[in-house]
């Protein structure tokens, strides 16, 4: 192939044309870097873990930062955070926010009580909000320091940028 | 559940209405604080009828508990009211010391008021912030947060934890307070003042805020005792109930501070209790820091308080975790609590927390009941929002600062 | 105490007993005769604030106390004015659970009652709007009755029907998105 020889790789994938102003690099990387710096998750807070949730947004912890910007409606995010004990009241609503979003979209299961149900094993409580939903991201704690939550986001940013082939007509 | 079509052309079509306009608002709705669902019957803008409709995080504490030792269904007091759960842990304490007849070391009794303290601190910035933002001032969420992630600072030095912070234990607290934890209260006591003037420079003189909140959810006093309001919610029609005024618990009988009441009980006079209490709070921790100079070096925990009680007591413990029953603890002596019952009350920052617990002299409660501020304030909401408009619920949700893990338990 | 002695020259065939517990006055009330009690409670000796209402199922109790029936409301009475604390509890048979309600003496009663008959199945006479309350409306049984399991085997189901959505929309998630087995 005659792209290698006459580019210059400046990054990994990442090709530049000498003497023009011109990169080449796989569609699927430009997407899902595009992607990964404009996550927006849905502003919805169940228990405990919400109060992390929301402190991480604000100003000391500041997810604005790395685009994470929330949103109250579904239909405008990519990540739904379940944060916080599920009950089996509650599971249909979560699972109809859930349906509400557009794709391409990510559940991060949010303190123990998402991922295991936590210590509440009785009779009205969900152990575990992977019994109904796809989770992509589990962060233990209860509630997890608003740093394993900027963590658990890079997880998913990595996540997404192992993404491939799902673009377009030719997919 | 959604209207049919055929009962919203008859709405539409109709020059009168018949039926009121049917809107579902939450459980997942940004202002409702939680999981909280409203179902409402609205005339144009104005509510007709609202029924708060709740459950929908109800996690099963109080049958929980009565399947866990007295030490370990402490935890789940944590994860009542997740915002003050120091509040919370103290409650839980004292009604288990109260049937075992202890008496608290008073370091304890002290440190215990000041954790107290700072979680009214942490609540009520967290109530403002949030109110704040629902009505329409984005600014002091952001400075009113800048100052909690402070005091969740201190809670991670004391025990740990930033949120659920299991400080206190039955007949006194984990850890003593280190000389580091000791300044950085002084330095937050001597700084704080000056931010509480920074949030009343930001929304005192802004009209937005003044025109919601003032002359919005009126409550006489006769009528807010009835509905069972307590905390700043009662404080504001005027009543001065005060738990820690008039069954005074842990070290409040020491310090003085003062009870703010407001004068007409609208949703303003509920905002400037707060800010009042706030700074009464600084004052009780600041008290408290200076007389905690006078018992250096006491014990933090009673000496004949249960030995599983202290970790470092613990006989050989093993924990087993077990398919059904969850973690048992094999080889550790469950501490037993004589027969008998007890109801006892603290000032939660939300309001009147109430623990009332049944023993049969056995290692594991009988029965654990919460009386929780946020149900009972919830309950009053229909009440409250009689004659107003839609846009206000937000303001009545907001002023009495309820919150879901609690209400529903 | 002096309002359990007033109680007691006023309403001589409603207290069945009395007792103190931690230093807390309580005394028993016939259900026949609550509500006039808790009206002269009210009204007359200044309880303006009920701090709590609950049920307690005793099925299977070892402690020493004797308990005549099943189930027990109690009612924790506060008087702001003269601050002072009594309690008030209702025996309640287990075939015939009821209780007249005190919705119209105080308001804040109005969803205790409900809770307590969300978890205890004990029926308030008089109540305006007895439903449930943190339970789904269709939910089968009282969860804080004794003989009701921790975590019953019995799945409700509405719960199974979002469970049995999830695994059939699976296929159409991206890559290995599952939901969990079992």
């Amino acid at each position: 192939m005659g792209v290698e020889k006459e580019t210059v790789e400046v990054a990994p994938d990442i090709r530049h044309i000498p003497g023009t102003p011109a990169f080449i690099t796989p569609v699927d990387k430009l997407i899902n870097w595009a992607r990964t710096g404009s996550l927006w998750p849905m502003t919805f807070g169940l228990a405990c873990c919400a109060i992390e949730m929301m402190a991480t947004g604000a100003s000391h912890h500041d997810l604005d930062r790395f685009g994470i910007i929330f949103r109250a409606s579904p239909r405008q995010a990519d990540v739904l955070i379940v944060a916080g004990t599920v009950t089996k009241k509650m599971a249909p609503i979560v699972r109809r926010v859930y349906d509400q979003m557009p794709e391409p979209r990510y559940v991060i299961a949010m303190g123990s009580c998402a991922c295991s149900g936590g210590v509440f094993r009785t009779y009205s409580t969900v152990q575990g909000c992977d019994e109904f939903l796809p989770v992509d991201v589990y962060i233990p704690g209860c509630p997890p320091r608003p740093e394993a939550l900027i963590y658990g986001l890079m997880k998913l940013q990595e996540k997404i940028r192992r993404e491939a082939g799902h673009w377009g007509f030719w997919r | 559940m959604a209207p049919t079509v055929e009962v919203v052309q008859k709405q539409c079509g109709h020059p009168e209405w018949e039926e009121p306009f049917v809107v579902n608002m939450g459980p997942q709705h940004p202002s409702t604080h939680g999981v909280l669902r409203l179902y409402l019957e609205l005339d144009g803008e104005n509510v007709v009828k609202c029924d708060p409709r709740i459950g929908y995080l109800h996690r099963g504490v109080e049958k929980l508990s009565e399947n866990m030792t007295y030490t370990q269904a402490m935890i789940l007091t944590d994860r009542l009211d997740y915002i003050s759960s120091a509040a919370n842990n103290v409650g839980y304490c004292l009604a288990v010391e109260k049937l075992l007849g202890l008496e608290v070391p008073r370091r304890a009794r002290l440190l215990r008021t000041i954790v107290c303290e700072m979680a009214r601190i942490s609540s009520h910035l967290l109530w403002l912030a949030t109110h704040a933002l629902d009505i329409g001032a984005m600014t002091v969420f952001l400075y009113c947060f800048r100052d909690r992630e402070w005091l969740l600072d201190i809670y991670e030095k004391i025990c740990g934890a930033r949120l659920t912070v299991s400080y206190p234990r039955v007949g006194g607290v984990r850890l003593d307070f280190t000389s580091e934890i000791i300044d950085e209260l002084y330095k937050f006591t001597e700084e704080f003042p000056s931010r509480i003037l920074d949030y009343e420079t930001l929304i005192d003189v802004n009209r937005i805020w003044l025109k919601r909140t003032k002359g919005i959810a009126v409550i006489s006093a006769e009528k807010a005792v009835n509905l069972g309001l307590t905390g700043p919610s009662l404080r504001g029609s005027g009543v001065p109930y005060d738990v820690r005024k008039f069954k005074p618990y842990d070290a409040y009988d020491e310090v003085e501070f003062e009870v703010p009441v407001g004068k007409i009980g609208d949703t303003y006079d509920r905002y400037r209790v707060r800010m009042e209490e706030l700074r009464q709070a600084n004052r009780i921790i600041r008290q408290c820091l200076d007389k905690l100079s006078e018992t250096e070096g006491e014990p933090v925990v009673a000496e004949e308080a249960p030995d599983l009680l202290m970790p470092e007591k613990k006989k050989t413990p093993q924990a087993v975790p077990h398919p059904k029953k969850g973690f048992l603890v094999k080889g550790a002596e469950v501490p037993v609590v004589p027969e008998g019952e007890v109801y006892v009350s603290i000032e939660a920052p939300k309001g009147e927390l109430g623990y009332y617990i049944v023993s049969d002299g056995s290692g594991k409660p009988w029965r654990v009941r919460v009386r929780a501020p946020s149900f009972v304030h919830i309950s009053s909401i229909p009440e409250l929002i009689k004659g107003h408009m839609v846009a206000d619920l937000i303001a009545v949700i907001g002023t009495l600062d309820v919150v879901l893990g609690e209400c529903d338990r | 105490m002096e309002a359990l002695d007033k109680l007691k020259e006023r309403f001589p065939q409603a207290v069945l007993g009395e007792e103190t517990s931690c230093g807390q006055a309580m005394v028993y009330v016939d259900r026949n005769y609550l509500l006039e009690v808790m009206k002269f409670l009210h009204d007359e000796l200044g309880f303006d604030h009920l701090a709590d209402l609950g049920g307690v199922d005793y099925l299977g109790w070892k402690g020493k106390g004797k308990k005549p029936e099943r189930f027990e409301v109690v009612y924790n009475l506060y008087s702001i004015g003269k601050r002072e604390f009594l309690r008030v509890k209702v025996p309640v048979p287990e075939k015939d659970p009821w209780v007249p309600s005190v919705t119209k003496i105080w308001q804040v009663a109005n969803w205790f009652e409900r809770e307590c008959y969300d978890m205890f199945g004990i029926r308030f006479k008089g109540h305006p709007d007895l439903r449930r309350i943190l339970m789904p409306e269709d939910w089968k049984g009282y969860p804080l009755r004794k003989d009701y399991a921790l975590q019953p085997e019995e799945e409700w189901p509405e719960y199974d029907k979002v469970r049995a959505k999830a695994r059939e929309l699976c296929r159409y998630e991206w890559g290995d998105r599952k939901v969990r087995e079992g």
